[in-house]
């Protein structure tokens, strides 16, 4: 579904002597149709950055990205917004990720509004479907994102990418920003959406009992590359990278 | 003996929208060298608790009951009186440290800011117990992070920071407020381990959502929801066997016992449901439930749960 090969991305800041961060440093991986592949790393080791790049919402220093047979990078803009509806994110913080004046129903119609494929009716009555998919009441719909809780916005975003049908989705830390009890019921919701419409994902997070949860295989970063990648199982049962087993030992030696 | 004692405890806000009733009538002590951890989740009200003992409160909150501190009430003291418990007696260690600290200041000026008004210390011998502090917390080459500003510090080192003013004028009590909030795993641990160490001769109001931390650093466990406290146990207990279905369903949630949620979402602190807080989300709620509140009842030796089960 989807490969990337030797993928780089370099900051660079500073006037007079340029100094320049490698926050991707020559990442390959790839991800199998209807699978899950779980990200993990801390803060600053890059993750974030790669899931960017992969629906290149910035541009690559170096390396390839191809979904679906398609060389995502040679894409010309046109293209790239036709790919797009295919390829969504979900983000950290869901109350940053909704117009804070738009009502729910109209943030999830406007995908659909920009496709253009129904029209108002249609519209209505897949909004009404969505808010359902996602276990929201039919009320929500005329609400702000201020009226509902974080768990609940999350859900709203997640109508959001699923409105389009999209095939792949990067889904950035979604559930850091909410309690352990919300956190289940939006991770367990996922799963079920993911089996029911065939999704793919990509799932980073910081947290490896949740990757552990979420993901069939699962690869390590730190400091912009990749460490280790295995199945879930291995990386629980046998992780080899020292790295990844400090992030497992439940203490720290110092 | 007990050195903090809270008895039928009220802490009410009002707002526009209505009066929110953080926390509701809530008894508590905390022995002498206790660790005492305070588990829940957002809006639960946990910090109000925490916050009320040393009245960093609004003037517009309405506080009722007492709160014994060595004897004395606390909410009795005059503004003059609690400002010699607060740092002194009684030290408060804040979540998020980057907003904690002054930023234009050096950190260790801020640390000797404390040491300077409850010790009496002149400004050299403040700065030297500071970067004293730095040590006691495990910043490598301490004179020198002395004199640097909150932003050349980490995450971690920023909260290390923290802990070391909290532990300046060497506190009987401290009150940490979700000190590992934001940290990465690694951090995480080492600050974890960091708390444990420099809280062994302390009393400690360890304030939470995460169960793995308190776990690792507390002796005893409370659950709070809804402005109340739920269950009470010791740390063991509260794992092993714990009797709250609130509490059951909160270890539930934690991805590593599976994942499984609760179902609803917590209540506002405006519009409490009535009898039983919990009731909606309850899977075991009945009629009563619904329309009685029940009390804190010692089921087992020293283990403490409100719910109708055990009545």
């Amino acid at each position: 579904m989807l490969e990337i090969a030797n993928l780089r991305k370099y900051f660079s800041s500073g006037l007079l002597w340029k100094q320049s961060v490698k926050a991707v440093d020559g990442v390959s991986f790839h991800i199998e149709r209807g699978e899950t592949l779980g990200l993990v790393g801390e803060s600053g080791c890059g993750k974030t950055t790669v899931g960017r790049l992969l629906l290149r919402l910035i541009e690559p220093t170096e390396g390839k990205i191809i979904f679906d047979d398609i060389d995502v990078l040679q894409l010309k803009k046109n293209e790239l917004r036709k790919l797009r509806p295919r390829m969504q994110m979900i983000f950290q913080d869901p109350d940053a990720s909704l117009n804070p004046r738009m009502k729910i129903g109209d943030s999830i119609a406007e995908p659909l509004k920009l496709q253009g494929h129904l029209n108002s009716g249609g519209i209505k009555v897949k909004v009404l479907d969505l808010i359902e998919t996602v276990g929201l009441n039919p009320e929500h719909r005329n609400r702000y994102p201020y009226q509902l809780s974080g768990g609940q916005n999350q859900r709203v975003v997640l109508a959001r990418v699923l409105a389009l049908n999209p095939d792949f989705i990067v889904a950035d830390e979604p559930t850091s920003s909410l309690d352990v009890s919300i956190q289940a019921q939006i991770l367990n919701l996922m799963k079920d959406l993911k089996r029911e419409m065939h999704l793919t994902i990509l799932f980073i997070s910081h947290d490896l009992e949740v990757v552990r949860h979420m993901s069939d295989r699962i690869a390590v970063m730190y400091r912009g590359k990749i460490v280790e990648i295995g199945t879930a199982n291995d990386i629980f049962e046998a992780a080899k990278h020292p790295y990844t087993k400090t992030l497992l030992s439940p203490s720290s030696d110092d | 003996m007990s050195l903090l004692s809270i008895t039928q405890l009220k802490v009410h806000f009002p707002t526009q929208d209505g009066i929110v009733k953080a926390v509701n009538t809530i008894d508590l002590e905390i022995a002498n060298n206790e660790r005492l951890g305070l588990i829940g989740e957002t809006g639960c009200g946990k910090t109000v608790l925490g916050m009320s003992i040393i009245r960093l409160l609004p003037p517009s909150t309405t506080i009722e009951g007492e709160i014994r501190y060595k004897g004395n009430d606390l909410l009795k003291l005059t503004e003059k009186e609690i400002r010699k418990i607060r740092g002194k007696e009684i030290a408060m260690i804040l979540q998020n440290p980057t907003t904690s600290l002054n930023p234009v200041l050096k950190v260790g000026d801020q640390i000797a800011e404390a040491i300077k008004l409850h010790q009496g210390l002149d400004r050299r011998a403040a700065k030297a117990k500071a970067v004293e502090m730095l040590e006691a917390v495990k910043i490598p080459d301490a004179t020198k992070r002395a004199n640097e500003y909150p932003h050349q510090f980490s995450g971690g080192m920023k909260e290390r920071a923290m802990i070391a003013m909290g532990l300046a004028c060497d506190p009987a009590m401290i009150i940490a407020d979700e000190p590992t909030k934001g940290l990465d795993v690694t951090v995480k641990k080492q600050i974890v381990k960091l708390m444990k160490e420099v809280t062994t001769q302390k009393t400690m109001l360890f304030i939470t959502h995460d169960l793995g931390v308190a776990a690792e650093i507390c002796d005893n466990i409370t659950v709070m929801y809804a402005g109340e406290l739920m269950e009470y146990a010791n740390t063991e207990a509260i794992f092993k066997n714990p009797m709250h279905p609130y509490t059951q369903g909160f270890l539930n949630s934690l991805p590593s016992m599976g994942l499984k949620a609760i179902k609803g979402m917590s209540p506002s602190l405006i519009d409490l449901p009535s009898g039983c807080r919990f009731h909606p989300r309850c899977d075991f709620a009945d009629a009563k439930c619904r329309t009685e509140h029940p009390e804190l009842i010692e089921v087992e030796k020293s283990h403490y749960a409100r719910c109708f089960q055990y009545a």
